[in-house]
Formats: C-alpha cells, structure tokens, sequence
C-alpha cells in the first residue's frame, strides 16, 4: 500500500505515526512540508536510511526544489514527479494520507 | 511620520508553501512598514526554512516570495533574527540564508521577544 505524509517531522507526529505503522513492502511517499525529512542533517533522515530496507521510499520533486532542498536529497529516498505520484496512487490497492 | 513608535515582532514558526502562514506574515510585514514603525523578524522552529537559499517554485506554481526577504531592508526593516538551535536542528548554517541574519540562542530570542509591545504570531 501507499503512505502519503505531507507535514514536517518537527512540527507534527506524522511521519514517525506512519514509519511505525508501515509494513514492510509498503510505499511511503513524502509531499509538501514532509519532504524534508529526506534532506541531509534533518533528524527524520536517519530514520529513513533505517527503513530503506524494509520501505520504499519517495519524494515529490517539486516540493523539495521549491522549498531550496534539491540539492540536500539523501540517497535512501528516490525523487518522482507528477506524473510518478499518480502511478504510485493508481499501482497501489490502498492509501493513506497521514493528515 | 508623526506619532508613537512600537516596537513589533512577527514571529514565524512556520515552513514556506505548506502552509499560507509564511506568505501572510510577509504581507503583514510589509504593510507595517508603511507605518514606520519598529519592526523585527523572527524564525524560530521550521520558520527558518522561510531563509533557504536556492527555492526554485516553478514545479509546484506557486510564488517564490524569498526573494522579498532580500528587499526588506528597502522598507527600514532590517532586524532579522534566527533561532541558532533551529538551523542547527535543520543541518542548516548561516551560508544557507538568502539574506544576512542575526543568530540568536533560544534565551536571547526570549528574552528579545519579552522586550517587544506587540508580538504577531505565524
């Protein structure tokens, strides 16, 4: 299944709510203030090197270059645009969007 | 202008484009220069991803206002602080800001705040 997070670690709960309750194949793709969990020396970061193994991990481009972060990308998450979050939604039975 | 001079704060606590806080502070910044009065800035928490150079919106169309930061100093608002532990929290620095700053500690962004007469929160 698909896990949507769209709000930062620092400010909200979501993405540790969602990390502790994907299962392992599960897709987790990171939107809007979320997509700076991915970025180099944000705390979250570590957490999602841990799980790469076990989550599939993506994050919405256009976010994370609207907000300076394109270049600061970690490499356990992988970078998909528009038209790859609508596959993500269409390849997937379920979603959850971790409001 | 003739009249009493306060001292305002905006306080932005907020990250850009996730939420309208950030924008709408701006505005409100920019409006309270036309009043002359005495104003400072504050990024606290993820506010002081507001700052990062480099924001590129054309993907999610929407405005870039970080440049604006740049031309505040054109309306005599040059008092920008920012939270130290914020940046560092962020894996962030002083050279990632698109404008120059004063970095503050926590107590001293507290105890700036408590010297305020009016405090607006974002």
């Amino acid at each position: 299944m698909l896990h949507i997070i769209n709000k930062s670690p620092f400010e909200k709960n979501a993405f540790d709510a969602c990390l502790a309750v994907a299962q392992d194949g599960a897709v987790v793709l990171l939107i809007e203030d979320a997509v700076y969990a991915a970025t180099t020396g944000n705390p979250a970061a570590s957490q999602l090197e841990q799980a790469q193994g076990r989550l599939k991990l993506y994050v919405l481009k256009p976010d994370l270059e609207a907000r300076g972060m394109g270049d600061r990308l970690i490499p356990a998450v992988a970078a998909t645009d528009y038209e790859g979050f609508v596959d993500l939604v269409a390849d997937n039975k379920v979603c959850q969007s971790w409001l | 202008m003739e009249g009493v001079v306060k001292k305002f704060m905006f306080v932005n606590r907020k990250a850009p484009y996730g939420t309208i806080y950030a924008l709408e502070s701006l505005e409100v910044v920019l409006i309270s220069a036309a009043f002359d009065q005495d104003v400072s800035l504050a990024f606290l928490d993820d506010g002081v991803y507001q700052l990062k150079k480099g924001q590129q919106t054309k993907g999610i169309e929407t405005k870039n206002f970080s440049p604006t930061f740049r031309a505040l100093d054109g309306y005599d608002i040059e008092k920008l602080y920012v939270e130290r532990e914020a940046l560092e929290a962020r894996g962030l620095s002083e050279d990632d800001l698109v404008v120059d700053v004063t970095v503050l500690s926590r107590q001293e962004m507290g105890k700036l705040m408590d010297d305020m007469d009016v405090v607006l929160s974002f």
